[in-house]
């Protein structure tokens, strides 16, 4: 990246940017961290497509209407929304210096995420044990793809912000860790991102055919 | 976006300049309000049924869908054109035609295949 920057500024004829602050190392992981963010959506992407082509092939098992509770999905839909908000309430407080602060929000945070995969989990469950399993049909195994695959990344979300509360914990919000946090601000409110797509495309477009 | 850089600037934290923008509580609440709105109306449109149209009803859900995750974007992901010299918004402007070519495509191509090679529809008379 830098060497990217020093071409492009040498080309606009500036060696050296007037607004370069010293970098303690990481300047560019926010970018970085941003494309690697990019490549997953197109991973969701090719999931999304998967549904989308095979979303009515339900070989004669049961489709969309007699498998999803829209009022569960609503529900779950609501502890991802409010992730997101107490993690912007965590980042607040880590611009602050606010460990503490910063750690309650975090762990709120978690909870939620935590409903969040719990309510999945069950619902998936309880699919299983109607019949609908992921080798039933076409439909169902790219549902299962799609949804499963989100849900496996809010579930290392979790597991990533508890590593960040023990970082915190340890050395406080040092620049490092405040750039942690950040990265992992960006995660989580990408997956929130990915979920208006499931819930909408997956859940409420298939119910309404 | 703007508000952002200003809050920036008054708090002066310099020292996480390279950490990308970020929001304010305000830019936060206002995030989450129009969220709550935009995905409790389409649910609310399925679930109670309102709109007799279903064709109706999917394009508006999927208008919401596009709205909230702008709002999303912009609000949460404090996205703007000037993050990391322009580049972040580029990665995301190559990343949504990828995106558009791969669901778009796919839909298409695989469609058509259905609607000609399906068996019991036939196949557009070729003789």
């Amino acid at each position: 990246m830098a060497r990217i920057l020093t071409a492009a500024e040498t080309e606009s004829g500036a060696f050296y940017d007037p607004h370069e602050h010293e970098h303690a190392g990481g300047g560019s992981t926010m970018l970085g961290f941003w494309i690697y963010l990019m490549s997953d959506c197109l991973i969701f992407a090719c999931l999304f497509a998967t549904y989308g082509v095979l979303g009515t092939s339900y070989a004669g098992g049961p489709t969309p209407n007699e498998l999803f509770d829209l009022k569960l999905v609503a529900v779950n839909t609501a502890m991802l929304l409010f992730s997101s908000i107490t993690y912007g309430f965590a980042m607040l407080e880590a611009q602050r210096k606010r460990v503490g602060g910063t750690q309650l929000w975090l762990v709120i945070t978690a909870l939620f995420g935590m409903a969040f995969v719990g309510i999945e989990l069950w619902e998936f469950a309880h699919m299983i044990h109607e019949g609908a399993t992921p080798q039933r049909s076409a439909f169902l195994s790219s549902f299962f793809a799609l949804v499963a695959t989100h849900g496996l990344h809010v579930s290392f979300g979790i597991v990533w912000i508890f590593v960040l509360m023990v970082q915190v914990g340890k050395r406080g919000l040092a620049p490092a860790n405040h750039r942690r946090l950040a990265c992992l601000s960006l995660f989580w409110h990408f997956l929130d991102v990915i979920w208006i797509g499931v819930f909408t495309f997956v859940y409420l477009l298939s119910t309404l055919r | 976006m703007s508000t952002a850089h200003t809050e920036h600037a008054e708090h002066g934290h310099d020292d996480h300049a390279h950490d990308g923008p970020h929001g304010s509580l305000r830019e936060y609440l206002i995030g989450f309000a129009l969220s709550v709105v935009l995905t409790a109306i389409p649910f609310w449109l399925v679930m109670s049924g309102v709109i007799q149209s279903k064709v109706a009803t999917g394009f508006i859900i999927m208008a919401f869908a596009v709205a909230q995750i702008v709002v999303h974007m912009v609000y949460f992901l404090h996205m703007n054109a000037k993050t990391d010299e322009g580049w972040t918004a580029v990665a995301l402007i190559f990343t949504l035609v990828l995106v558009v070519i791969t669901l778009a495509g796919s839909l298409w191509v695989m469609h058509h295949l259905n609607v000609n090679m399906m068996p019991g529809h036939s196949a557009p008379d070729i003789t």
